[in-house]
């Protein structure tokens, strides 16, 4: 008996010291499908480092931006690893408030990241962060109505088209919508969309001299547009639609086209939660022929803060999550569909991959489309698709897609929206001294 | 007659009270409901009836231990109410039965605190957080509680203090009791009513409170406002889990305040009258 207890106590004894000399790292991510998987199948990270443990702290997206923010702002040293994305990688990489990936392994393969993706996360050439997803978007269309409608979807459609499509499909009497887009007012979220859709209509946010350009006749055509678009075929209340608020509605069958994240396309075909599942078409987001496309580019990336004192664990972490290896875990135990889509090459170049997942072409085109470097017609001063990579973006960009949202409920004129956009842009571009 | 019209009254009193009361409880319990449906259900608009699958509650309870936050919700609230009252008993006691000309001036400032928005100070708390080491400890956040709900705590008890006869401690101090004894075997036993109502209050305040608890903890000291915020997602749905995580939050302290109640009436009731 006393020999069991020494042996226990023995055993306990070194499992403690044990657990004093692993190093633990603490993770700041996001609530959804791919990051929850994630945190499932971190035994397979934690087997292969056994003296590296993980902390989770998972947040709501603005809750996490702004937490983050204050702790890489004061180098707090709370994170190791934070789940950033392409708007915040190049403002803080500027600031160096990340450390450079440049020790991710020598089978990491960082050249098998999209470029388009690997473009937006990186500064004078070197990763800031490594893409957990990517993603684009593009028009998820009902097949069964655009047939109905007797129309057929080009691979890559025009506004007009979409337009006309939108006409067309409208039931009202059976409650279907011929386009559902977002009118939530939010940087993220409405002018995410109208700012692409402004790439494609020639439009631009600042000239190459920081100027706004919201009294310019391509905004006006962009939002108009937009505005009339909706009026005639959006579903009631659309300026209080976001993403999710957009998904139920297509789900349910509400909508004939969707123009939303490429990720969507994993949530609208899946039979258990989708009852138009096997009715959807996929298709690049429109153009008006001016050679750039309505579609943004985004990637929930990890990366390293400048204030960690853990910086070798965490790049551990980081090369694993990120890696060819985590893919083919995500397929083994959870199947191709489920792998995080949007960041490697060679995801696209698998057979299996393609049959698992019918829209893995249309998203990878929809990825190569997007510039974040030239994201526009005409010349920009900034980076970045759907937003400004600008620190000032966040709140001016959620005070013109208020104004926006406003002018798609009837609360104000397109024009009136406009001129209220150009002043607020002006004024914050003045106290920001990039104009006088 | 008289009679009449007062029962007449008291009905209409009694069903404005029940109206009143389920206006403000129906948030609560919409939420509730909203946890007993699928994610597809919670979304599709309003709806009273739920179909009572319990799947909610199990991805909650697998994603993250609901226990560690519990618990420290528990140790953060209680913590941080014993101290408040350990500050503010004899601060309460000092005003209310030694004021001076400056007394009015002391409360209105220390309750000017409480009006100033919690985002000005972010930072510079956050730098001393940083600096002394307690960002996510248990500690630092039980005593910013503690500090945020303090003007509230001496407020109350000033008001339930200044309802005792002075003549009483006055009666007590003649006797021989010293300052010690006196707040301690007097004061207290008598103020029972009005500390415990603040103490409640105050559980509920810390318990509730989403500014301070979240951004000044990471893993170890996040209570059950933290557990909720992580369940809001981006992208696909989450209404119904959001409402499991939330009832979950939330049914510890319904469940104390319904207890309570006729003390909390009470000792918030307690000199409005006179």
């Amino acid at each position: 008996m006393k020999l069991r207890t020494l042996t226990l106590g023995l055993l306990s004894a070194s499992a403690l010291a044990f657990a004093a000399h692993a190093e633990s790292i603490t993770i700041a991510t996001v609530n959804n499908g791919d990051m929850v998987r994630m945190q499932k199948l971190t035994d397979d990270f934690t087997k292969a480092n056994p003296d590296i443990q993980l902390n989770w702290v998972t947040l709501e997206e603005n809750v996490l931006r702004e937490r983050v923010t204050t702790d890489i702002a004061t180098k707090g040293g709370q994170y190791d690893v934070m789940t950033i994305g392409t708007y915040e990688v190049p403002i803080w990489a500027k600031q160096s408030w990340l450390l450079p990936l440049d020790k991710l392994g020598d089978d990491y393969d960082v050249k098998d990241i999209i470029p388009a993706i690997a473009g937006g996360l990186s500064v004078d050439g070197k990763l800031y962060a490594a893409p957990f997803y990517g993603e684009s978007s593009f028009v998820m269309y009902r097949k069964d109505l655009m047939e109905k409608a007797g129309l057929k979807m080009p691979d890559a459609p025009t506004w007009d088209f979409i337009k006309q499509a939108a006409d067309k499909m409208t039931d009202r009497a059976n409650g279907v919508n011929g386009v559902c887009l977002r009118g939530k007012a939010g940087w993220g979220e409405n002018m995410a969309f109208l700012t692409a859709m402004s790439n494609s209509f020639g439009a631009r946010w600042f000239d190459e001299n920081w100027k706004p350009q919201f009294d310019q006749p391509e905004w006006k055509k962009t939002l108009q547009f937009y505005v009339d678009l909706m009026k005639a075929d959006g579903p009631e209340g659309a300026s209080s639609n976001g993403f999710n608020e957009n998904l139920a509605l297509f789900q349910q069958g509400k909508c004939g086209m969707w123009i939303d994240a490429t990720v969507a396309a994993s949530f609208v075909s899946d039979p258990k939660a989708s009852k138009v599942a096997d009715k959807v078409g996929y298709a690049l987001a429109p153009d008006n022929g001016l050679g750039k496309r309505g579609n943004w580019l985004w990637a929930w990336s990890l990366a390293i803060p400048a204030g960690t004192q853990k910086a070798d664990a965490a790049e551990k972490f980081v090369s694993w999550a990120t890696s060819k290896h985590y893919a083919e875990l995500v397929a083994a135990k959870e199947g191709w569909a489920n792998v995080p889509p949007g960041t490697r090459s060679s995801l696209y170049a698998n057979a299996e991959y393609q049959k698992a997942a019918p829209f893995a072409k249309m998203t990878l085109d929809s990825i190569n489309a997007a510039d974040p470097t030239h994201p526009t017609v005409k010349a920009v001063p900034y980076v970045g698709v759907q937003f400004v990579a600008i620190p000032e973006f966040q709140g001016l960009g959620t005070t013109v897609g208020q104004l926006f949202s406003a002018a798609l409920a009837g609360q104000s004129s397109v024009d009136d929206a406009l001129k209220q956009a150009q002043d607020a842009a002006t004024a914050a571009m003045t106290e920001g001294g990039y104009i006088k | 007659m008289a009679r009449a019209v007062t029962t007449q009254h008291k009905t209409i009193a009694t069903a404005a009270a029940w109206i009143v009361a389920l206006l403000i409880f129906f948030p609560i319990l919409y939420t509730i409901i909203t946890s007993f449906k699928s994610e597809q259900e919670a979304i599709q608009g309003f709806n009273l009836i739920p179909s009572g699958t319990t799947e909610s509650y199990a991805e909650v309870q697998a994603q993250s231990g609901y226990f560690k936050f519990f618990l420290n919700s528990v140790i953060l609230s209680v913590g941080s109410t014993l101290l408040a009252i350990l500050i503010a008993v004899p601060a309460a006691w000092s005003m209310a039965f030694s004021p001076t000309k400056r007394t009015k001036d002391i409360l209105m400032w220390m309750l000017s605190t409480k009006m100033m928005p919690a985002v000005a100070v972010l930072f510079p708390i956050y730098l001393i957080f940083r600096d002394s080491g307690l960002l996510d400890s248990r500690i630092g956040l039980t005593v910013m509680l503690m500090l945020i709900n303090l003007p509230i705590v001496v407020w109350m008890l000033y008001t339930y203090f200044r309802e005792i006869p002075g003549e009483i401690l006055e009666a007590a101090r003649m006797d021989g009791a010293s300052l010690w004894n006196e707040i301690i075997y007097v004061l207290t036993p008598m103020a029972v009513p009005g500390i415990a109502s603040t103490m409640l209050l105050n559980i509920i305040l810390a318990w509730n409170e989403a500014f301070w608890t979240i951004r000044l903890t990471t893993t170890n000291a996040a209570p059950l406002t933290a557990f909720i915020s992580s369940f809001s997602s981006p992208q696909g749905l989450f209404w119904a889990k959001l409402s499991a995580a939330s009832t979950l939050a939330i049914a510890p302290i319904l469940i104390m305040g319904w207890f309570s109640q006729k003390q909390l009436v009470r000792g918030l009731t307690f000199g409005a009258v006179k």
